[in-house]
């Protein structure tokens, strides 16, 4: 690790963290209704969105009729998303004439679009029309996350109310994080990544000449676009001249902003944030980087505030801390490394491990990005994971493995690490001999039984889909890499659907019917066999009196608590995927120091 | 100190012979279905022994003996969490059958009406029904639990409660409660039946200890869903570890894929047997640690709330107090004489049989000599103490001699037309401002004097509610003092609150008001004036010699009768849960070691490299296995007592238990089996086990 | 649930309209207005004909050009229609036998360098349009183009150090040269 790249993540971690405080404080105000100089500017957009949608704020909803309308809303979406995708080919805004997307790839898509998991099994430039891109993908982008920050504002006034029946207005929770934090902070971010050089266009991709003209050998397809292979198996090729490149352009900054505040991460490109035209500098880097955990840690102090026990937010973002940072300079450790197997080459490797990273970014900067972007449920890259060391893809592996809750998706990680939470206090206040309470509100038996719902099922569908693809012919089939990372490879793209993060390890060709189908799968039950279950807590919650705390009460604020929190995340992780990554990267690494 | 009477050694050896047999019996599939954990263990155990007979017939992978060695102990793993359950059910099960000795068949002799002299009819006590009156003479067995309704005798009760000294029943008043297969010893008394046979408080205490009517507390439910919930995860990551190491034998060209039995083993291992097998072990133990204590819970639930109590109701008499106030002063009113005012308040105390009457006879006649007196060759009436008048005294010849707190008197002066002496009032407020108890002595509408009664609050009271205060447990003193008195006393004895001048109705409104605020509140009562407010309280804890109202109200039953005994409870509550919390954390922690044993010995053959995983350095795959297997089941039995005792309790902020418990069984629990699979390896090795 | 019927298909439609429409109109037409450079792609101009971006980089294997870092874009390098890194692991041998391929091609044009490759010329980089190398792997290669062009190795070097980008801020990022802007700098000059 160098000097420098320290001091660029001490710089990281300290801006995020001052900015904790404002936005926190800003979206609670938000969620309380308060009025605010943006409430009042944009008040009559949101009254008229009420009003359209027929519903009013004082409507309150049950816990069940809350699910029901998280689950009509996003089956809606997912229709017209699929649609979308399918007839792009004679829709407008499609100036590079991209035809329908094959229907596998759209169901796979569209899934992933809607459950805030953005992965991508295709390359964005050459499969979707800007239509496709604005109109569908942007727009997940914005009401799935906007729908997750809605979820948790449900659990927090599980926590805040008694003796009700009723956690809010979906509709309206819905508008107002889309309306007050996620559109205004986009539209300012967009405008700041211009500045630094991210493409915002509407014009066909431009041809340029190549400065020298290059030779190449290019695979020869035959009619029906297959490769043609030799009698041993390789592909044919003849000869070929290169002397143009063809520019992608695209409204990508509006895009790109939201994709990192939204912990969607779903690029407009595919190479995602490595491409100079969606990460052209350093600071854009740094800028979408903040993005990537802004909102997730910011809302820890939205938690606080509304439950008015600000000591209480603070605690769970330390918890998330704590499993953060060590395992971000973990990674940057392993990273910064020397690859054993290039040392022989006589290879100046001071410069850590380069293969699939920007040089504009280095070591450092890569790793940050891939420990941030898989702490939260974000999943966007800046450097190609795959190329990772073992350890250094390990540690987003584990980050996405323990559920996406060390930071996680805007408000799916908060509510997934209050879940975790109350297992921690249940099983911590069975050892002070009280019945656990956390924030003034008895965890019984249904709030456990819901948690246990909330952490089991993620990691059952991450173990089920890498099982079922590391035996069957179309599993194996898209792994790229040989012995142990093969199996990487499989285990993190699991991972990543099954905990709806997004990122990849994007030598595995994932675009196949299997991949499409199972992922898909995965990615629908770990988004709403989450979320339907903390709703359900949320109104158990609610209906609960409030208990006084005593000094027999365990306090959740204590640096102990803390500690055992994040353990509990770590050991719940760990002891599920220890075999695996046993036979995955720990395998791999001590492969690499025989 | 109150165990003393009814200890049994925990490991009693007839109780562990038939807790052995048993172990066996419970093998029964349904009998496991109740437990997820030990389900999935027992049903790994038939897998196992069914691939044991395959590989006698079809040599596979490993060996017969390697199946047959591991087989065994899995089936060892179940019934040591059978044993661990059994000796629970064991201990209890013989104080039932000791309990079921007093529970015999007697003649009643049953009366037509009330009356001594009344027809007797022998009827046996099984016919006898609600409502009926039966005569209990001098060596008598009372036939049912009733209410005396005229007499008086002493009773042996220590078929209850273990304690030899007789006690007092008599008609009217707190103590007019019998309980049958309890003997009198001396006079008679006229029982009135009030429960009918199957329904007595033997019956529900035999039922209670047997655990027949045992049913899983809501913590422990929700415990069982927790631990169900691991055991899928573990299912899971065992099941899918099968196609992995296919992929991976496949991937690396070498080696074999995990084979069934080692994936049983390894999910045997994960799952966490141990707190499963030990949980309802740990539940039994729990209610038994209550009745070593002599106190019968109504219900599992009561034991657990006893745990997470917030407030105690404590009376102040024979709990914070010695029993017995003494009179140590007579102080006159001005004008009086003050062998007048000893005299007169003798004469209103003779036939006040409580402790602070007694005292002041005695006072009396040793501090001015003054006889005692026989009230009945007086010819006075006797007027009892009532929670109304809150008086007691004696009509003698028109005399209205009457003691009392002062304000009770002052009404009662008032009412007569008197005037109620201002220097007396100074007088009052003097003695409760010291902390004592000032009773007013009146003749009719003259007011003679003040009797000076001295609390003693108990020795080591104040420690033991500073330890309650750290536990996040606030005091109350409940008493019938005046305000000042009362907080005299409570300053003294450093309670957190006090109710002075109780009623009925205010400690009602008292519990009413912790728990609009989240609270929960426990008390003792005995009376059937405390009856609603015990039927209020989340944990109500009914004195044994009090009425029978007192103990239906009340969720638990204290034989000793001893008001005290409400502080040990709690600490048996909190007990019971920090047992499952530590023993949970503990099973859990475990899981680092095994995987540290087991994997490397899966995937040696196909990743050499994984040696240096093998920490270690267990000797050969299978014997690293067999070991994680070995110490798994052998830690059950390790921890049984444990289990049974409960972990130890010392009071202090939550903050501070949990993280003593974190350090002994989170940090035990990790370190712990990585010695002990290497011991056992070490031995299994030695032996040519495999 | 007939209540919610009406809001869910409405709410399709504000949402497509407000964060599909104008939300991203509002970015374009302020992109256009305020960084129209940018939000075009910076498309560098030589004699008033797009001769590339200055943040994609280009392929070079002539010895008079400085060769940027390697490239897994297919079909052929900065193939910039087509993003994509190589995606192998540090235990695939393709990747050593690729490096070794690369830095016996860089040893053979670059015969006079003694040291040690950079580790920036032996691997492909994630987007496959890398625009940057170290200062290190320009250093590396500055002997091969003064050689090839007949100019002294200071001009070169001079050259070399006004397309370096120090970190961003002082602080941000790593310090790289732009490999495309030196290449046609280097033209520039010597077409003069």
């Amino acid at each position: 690790m160098t000097t420098n790249g320290i001091i660029q993540i001490i710089l990281y971690l300290t801006v995020l963290g001052l900015l904790v405080k404002p936005l926190g404080s800003y979206m609670a105000k938000v969620y309380q209704g308060e009025s605010l100089l943006i409430t009042r500017v944009l008040g009559p957009v949101e009254r008229l969105i009420y009003r359209l949608l027929g519903t009013r704020p004082e409507e309150e909803m049950s816990w069940k009729m809350y699910a029901v309308a998280c689950l009509l809303f996003k089956f809606a979406f997912f229709i017209l998303l699929f649609t979308l995708m399918r007839i792009q080919g004679i829709l407008p805004l499609n100036p590079q004439n991209f035809p329908g997307v094959a229907p596998d790839l759209s169901f796979n898509t569209a899934v992933s679009f809607i459950t805030n998991t953005n992965w991508q099994a295709y390359g964005g430039e050459s499969t979707m029309s800007y239509l496709t891109q604005m109109s569908g993908l942007a727009v997940q982008n914005f009401v799935s996350a906007a729908q997750g920050m809605a979820v948790l504002v449900a659990l927090i006034r599980g926590f805040s109310r008694r003796t009700t029946s009723t956690i809010g207005n979906f509709w309206v929770d819905l508008t107002r994080s889309f309306l007050y934090i996620l559109l205004p902070l986009s539209l300012i971010m967009a405008i700041i990544l211009v500045s630094q050089g991210v493409v915002q266009n509407l014009s066909p991709y431009k041809t340029v000449p190549l400065v020298q003209t290059i030779n190449y050998d290019n695979p020869k397809m035959d009619a029906n676009g297959k490769a043609v292979l030799t009698s041993d198996g390789k592909p044919v090729t003849e000869p070929a001249k290169a002397t143009e490149q063809s520019l992608p352009l695209g409204p990508a900054a509006s895009q790109i902003a939201i994709k990192q505040l939204g912990t969607n991460g779903g690029g407009f490109f595919n190479v995602n944030s490595a491409h100079p035209y969606e990460n052209p500098t350093p600071f854009s880097n740094f800028l979408e980087m903040l993005a990537i955990l802004l909102i997730p840690a910011a809302l820890c102090y939205t938690f606080g505030r509304m439950i008015g026990d600000r000591r209480q937010g603070w605690a769970l973002l330390a918890a998330m801390a704590v499993i953060f940072i060590p395992l971000l300079f973990f990674c940057y450790s392993s990273e910064q490394a020397a690859n054993p197997f290039l040392s022989p080459l006589g290879i100046d490797q001071s410069g850590g491990n380069m293969e699939g990273k920007e040089l504009r970014f280095g070591v450092a900067n890569s790793a940050l990005w891939a420990t941030a972007t898989t702490a939260a449920s974000n999943g966007s890259v800046n450097a190609m994971h795959d190329s990772f060391s073992p350890l250094g893809g390990l540690a987003p592996m584990v980050l996405m493995q323990l559920g996406e809750v060390v930071f996680g998706g805007v408000g799916s990680g908060l509510y997934g690490l209050l879940a975790f939470a109350l297992v921690a206090v249940f099983i911590s206040g069975l050892m002070v001999g009280r019945t656990p309470e956390y924030l003034g509100k008895k965890i019984e038996a249904y709030e456990v039984k819901m948690a246990a719902i909330v952490i089991l099922v993620p990691c059952c569908f991450v173990l089920l889909g890498t099982a079922i693809a590391s035996v069957t012919a179309d599993g194996i089939a898209g792994i790229s890499n040989p012995g142990p990372h093969g199996f990487s490879q499989v285990l993190y793209a699991f991972s990543s659907m099954a905990n709806n993060n997004g990122s990849a390890f994007a030598g595995l060709n994932a675009n196949t019917m299997f991949y499409n189908t199972l992922g898909g799968i995965a990615m629908l039950f770990g988004r709403f066999w989450t979320m339907i279950p903390i709703l359900a807590i949320a109104g158990s919650l609610a209906s609960k009196k409030y208990v006084q705390p005593s000094a027999g009460t365990l306090p959740t604020h204590t640096p102990l608590f803390i500690l055992f929190l994040a353990s509990v995340v770590i050991i719940v992780g760990a002891l599920t995927f220890f075999p695996t990554l046993g036979l995955g990267p720990i395998a791999e690494h001590l492969m690499l120091y025989k | 100190m109150i165990n003393k009477k009814k200890k049994s050694s925990l490991f009693d050896g007839r109780i562990m012979k038939r807790a052995l047999i048993d172990s066996f019996i419970k093998l029964n599939p349904l009998n496991q279905l109740r437990n997820p954990v030990m389900f999935v263990v027992e049903v790994g155990s038939i897998l196992t022994s069914l691939l044991f007979v395959q590989s006698l017939f079809v040599p596979g992978a490993e060996s017969p003996w390697f199946i047959f060695s591991i087989s065994l102990w899995l089936w060892a793993t179940v019934l040591f969490a059978n044993f661990a359950e059994a000796m629970a059910e064991g201990r209890g099960k013989a104080q039932a059958d000791a309990l079921r000795g007093s529970r015999k068949d007697v003649n009643a002799k049953k009366l037509s009406e009330p009356k001594q002299d009344a027809g007797v009819t022998p009827v046996p006590s099984s016919q006898l029904r609600k409502g009926d009156y039966v005569l209990v003479e001098p060596g008598d067995i009372i036939p049912g639990d009733g209410e005396v309704v005229a007499g008086v005798a002493s009773v042996n009760e220590s078929a209850i409660t273990g304690e030899s000294a007789p006690v007092i029943r008599e008609s009217g008043g707190d103590r007019s409660a019998v309980t049958g297969g309890t003997i009198v010893l001396s006079d008679w008394i006229i029982v009135q039946i009030t429960a009918n046979p199957g329904e007595t408080f033997l019956d529900r205490m035999i039922s209670m200890v047997e655990g027949a009517k045992r049913q899983k507390t809501p913590n422990e439910i929700a415990l069982d869903i927790l631990l169900a919930g691991m055991t899928i995860i573990f299912l899971f990551a065992t099941a899918t570890l099968l196609p992995f190491s296919m992929f991976s034998v496949a991937a690396a060209g070498q080696g074999n894929p995990a084979t069934i039995v080692v994936l049983v083993s390894l999910l045997v291992c994960l799952i966490p047997t141990t707190i499963g097998g030990l949980l309802s072990a740990i539940g039994i133990a729990g209610m038994d640690r209550l009745i070593q204590a002599n106190v019968i819970a109504t219900s599992g639930r009561a034991v657990e709330a006893a745990g997470d109590v917030d407030v105690l109701l404590l009376d102040k008499t024979g709990t914070i107090t010695l029993g017995n106030r003494q009179a140590t002063a007579f102080i006159p009113a001005k004008g009086r004489e003050i062998n007048a005012v000893a005299d007169t308040a003798q004469l209103a105390s003779l036939a006040d049989e409580t402790p602070e009457g007694r005292s002041i006879v005695v006072l009396a006649k040793t501090e001015y000599g003054i006889r005692e007196r026989d009230i009945t060759s007086l010819g006075a009436k006797f007027i009892p103490f009532s929670a109304q008048t809150r008086m007691s005294g004696v009509d003698l010849n028109g005399r209205q001699i009457r003691k009392g707190a002062a304000d009770a008197v002052a009404a009662f002066v008032t009412s007569k037309g008197g005037v109620f002496p201002a220097d007396v009032t100074v007088t009052v407020d003097e003695v409760a401002r010291e902390g004592a108890t000032p009773l007013v002595v009146t003749d009719g509408k003259d007011v003679l004097g003040v009797i000076r009664l001295n609390d003693i609050v108990k020795g080591g009271i104040r420690e033991r509610f500073a330890e309650l205060r750290k536990m996040g447990i606030s005091t109350v003193m409940i008493t019938g003092d005046n305000p000042m008195t009362a907080a005299a006393v409570a300053a003294e004895a450093g309670v957190d609150d006090f109710l002075a001048q109780a009623t009925p109705e205010t400690k009602l409104a008292l519990i009413r008001k912790h728990q609009a605020g989240g609270k929960l509140v426990a008390m003792t009562g005995d009376g059937t004036n405390d009856a609603p407010a015990l039927a209020q309280a989340d944990v109500a804890v009914a004195m044994n010699t009090g009425t029978q109202a007192a103990k239906e109200a009340g969720n638990m039953v204290d034989l000793d009768s001893n008001p005290t005994k409400l502080i040990e409870i709690v600490e048996i509550g909190k007990q019971l849960l920090m047992t499952r919390g530590t023993l949970a954390t503990f099973s859990i922690a475990n899981d680092v070691a095994k995987y540290f044993a087991i994997l490397p010995a899966v995937f040696i053959a196909t990743y050499p490299q994984m040696a240096v995983l093998n920490i270690m350095g267990l000797q050969t795959p299978q014997s690293a296995i067999l070991s994680a297997v070995i110490f798994n089941a052998v830690i059950i039995i390790a921890l049984i007592p444990l289990a049974l005792r409960g972990v130890t309790y010392r009071p202090g902020g939550a903050g501070i238990v949990l993280r003593n418990n974190i350090l002994i069984y989170g940090v035990g629990g990790l370190i712990v089996p990585f010695i002990g699979i290497k011991l056992i390896d070490m031995l299994v090795n030695f032996l040519h086990l495999v | 649930m007939l209540k919610l019927i009406r809001p869910t298909i409405v709410s399709l439609f504000i949402f497509s309209v407000i964060a599909g429409g104008l939300y991203p109109m509002t970015v374009t037409a302020l992109a256009q207005l305020f960084f129209p450079e940018q939000a075009n792609g910076s498309i560098i101009m030589k004699d008033n004909k797009p001769a590339g971006s200055s943040l994609i980089g280009q392929p070079f294997d002539d010895p008079k050009y400085f060769w940027g870092r390697p490239s897994a874009t297919a079909p052929f390098p900065y193939n910039s229609a087509s993003s994509g890194g190589s995606n192998l692991s540090q235990t695939n041998p393709d990747l050593v036998k690729q490096a070794k391929g690369r830095i016996d091609a860089l040893r053979e044009a670059d015969p006079q360098s003694a040291t040690q490759v950079p580790i920036d010329l032996a691997t492909a980089s994630g987007s496959g349009l890398d625009p940057h190398i170290s200062p290190a792997a320009a250093e590396y290669q500055v002997k091969r183009i003064a050689g090839a062009r007949g100019i002294d190795e200071s001009a070169v070097r001079s050259f070399v150090a006004k397309y370096t980008d120090g970190r961003q801020f002082g602080i941000l990022g790593e310090p790289r040269v732009n490999v495309l802007k030196l290449n046609l700098a280097l033209d520039q000059a010597q077409k003069l």
